[in-house]
């Protein structure tokens, strides 16, 4: 398995002295090509630090970081924003979709930034917004869209372009159980192509989408489902639990 | 399970024998429950003593008997849809029972025991997702999407209140610390109060 993904022995501490706080305590993780990781645990149990370092986006305290083979450890600013926007897609709870922008243009953006000609990355962010359903509004600006739009458009900048590591935090919070479904179907239709993707989230039914399921308590994994059985192997056994 | 009640379903759409029941009762339902034959043909005996069903001629053999539906056995079919199941019908849960008594006894760590079932029970979500997912892409009929919805919203349900159960120990953790901490903090306070008075 190439991992896409490695977290090795990584600590995260906030603060220092007396108020020093644990958010992640020697967590490894390895996400290989093709697979679908969920995180779950109760609020402040660490899934958001844990998904902000396998970004780049925060740095470990201990412990090593690697995406797609590179260490992020000793990387530039550049070079670390360059990781960031060529191999991660990330789509959080708040959508920061620019406002002056269309759909298709803050789709484009990222890619745009990549270097890739303003009538690629045009056409790369059509096909996104096609994926989530949303063709039909690639010229609207963002306040003209529900905020389930907003949220799709969202999804559909991180999916833009050909990013192995897809990460999301709570991505489905403005959708209803449908559309979340199918953003679920999304983050797996890409993981069946190749990415690899971590999800947080609270909803059980969400993670079910996902190929194997990590706990999170107090910033130490306390328990993992594992890479899965071959499918239908719980039925065939026999009449559940 | 009422592979009764089921069984007189199937044979609304028309006669059908023993074999042929199993078969089309597995499809149905995704051999969610598993059906021996001899459960097929016990039950169609007693239906047939109880004049739901009636064996038609035909087939090879007695195993290949076909059975149509009766009147009284369409009534005993409509009223079985007409009525919703109650809860209180439903078979003990034995998981409620364990967490219920590993909660008052002593050493039994729930957290381990929460933690595991949680596991295992995601493990069952992720079983019953990835069938639907290849079910509703397969595009095959209602019946077997159906089965797996309640098994998804089941398995959902039960990891919310593992959550919740986890969050209620979690909080009765931090009660009793607090009152033992007080304990100690007034306990040293009465010291304090020794020295005073000495």
């Amino acid at each position: 398995m190439t991992a896409v993904l490695e977290l090795l022995e990584v600590s995260r501490v906030h603060g220092s002295g007396a108020t020093a706080v644990n958010a992640l305590r020697g967590v490894s993780l390895q996400v290989g090509a093709g697979e679908f990781v969920a995180v779950m645990g109760p609020s402040g149990s660490g899934k958001s630090t844990l998904l902000n370092i396998a970004g780049g986006l925060d740095s470990p305290s201990a412990g090593e970081v690697t995406v797609e083979g590179v260490a992020l450890a000793g990387m530039t600013r550049a070079d670390l924003a360059q990781v960031r926007r060529r191999s991660v897609g990330y789509v959080f709870q708040e959508l920061n979709l620019i406002p002056a922008l269309t759909a298709a243009e803050n789709v484009a953006l990222p890619r745009e930034l990549d270097g890739v000609s303003t009538r690629k990355a045009r056409a790369e962010a059509l096909a996104a917004l096609k994926d989530v359903d949303l063709a039909g509004v690639a010229g609207r600006f963002p306040d003209e869209l529900s905020g389930g739009q907003q949220q799709r458009i969202a999804i559909a900048r991180a999916l833009v372009g050909p990013r192995r590591l897809l990460l999301a935090d709570e991505p489905t919070g403005a959708l209803d159980s449908v559309t979340g479904e199918d953003v679920m179907k999304l983050l797996r239709s890409r993981c069946d192509e190749g990415a690899a993707a971590v999800l947080v989230t609270h909803d059980a039914r969400l993670a079910g989408w996902s190929d194997r399921v990590i706990f999170l308590r107090d910033g130490l994994m306390v328990d993992d489902t594992g890479t899965p059985p071959t499918a239908g192997s719980l039925l065939t056994g026999g009449a559940g639990r | 399970m009422s592979i009764r009640q089921g069984i007189l379903a199937m044979l609304a759409d028309g006669p059908r024998h023993g074999y042929q029941l199993r078969v089309d009762f597995e499809e149905r339902t995704g051999s969610t429950w598993p059906l021996n034959i001899g459960q097929v043909y016990t039950t169609l005996s007693r239906l047939e003593r109880d004049g739901l069903v009636v064996a038609l001629d035909g087939g090879d053999d007695d195993t290949h008997k076909p059975y149509a539906l009766t009147e009284l056995g369409r009534a005993e079919l409509a009223a079985w849809f007409a009525t919703p199941v109650h809860r209180e019908d439903r078979p003990r849960d034995e998981l409620a029972i364990k967490l219920a008594m590993a909660a008052e006894m002593p050493g039994a760590d729930l957290h381990a025991v929460v933690q595991a079932q949680r596991t295992d029970t995601m493990r069952a979500l992720q079983d019953y997702t990835r069938l639907r997912r290849a079910a509703d892409a397969a595009g095959d009929d209602l019946s077997w999407p159906i089965v797996l919805d309640s098994l998804i919203f089941a398995t959902e349900a039960e990891v919310r209140w593992l959550d919740a159960t986890e969050e209620r120990l979690a909080r009765r953790r931090a009660t009793t610390a607090r009152t033992t901490s007080d304990g100690a903090a007034e306990a040293a306070a009465t010291a304090d109060d020794g020295e005073a008075v000495r």
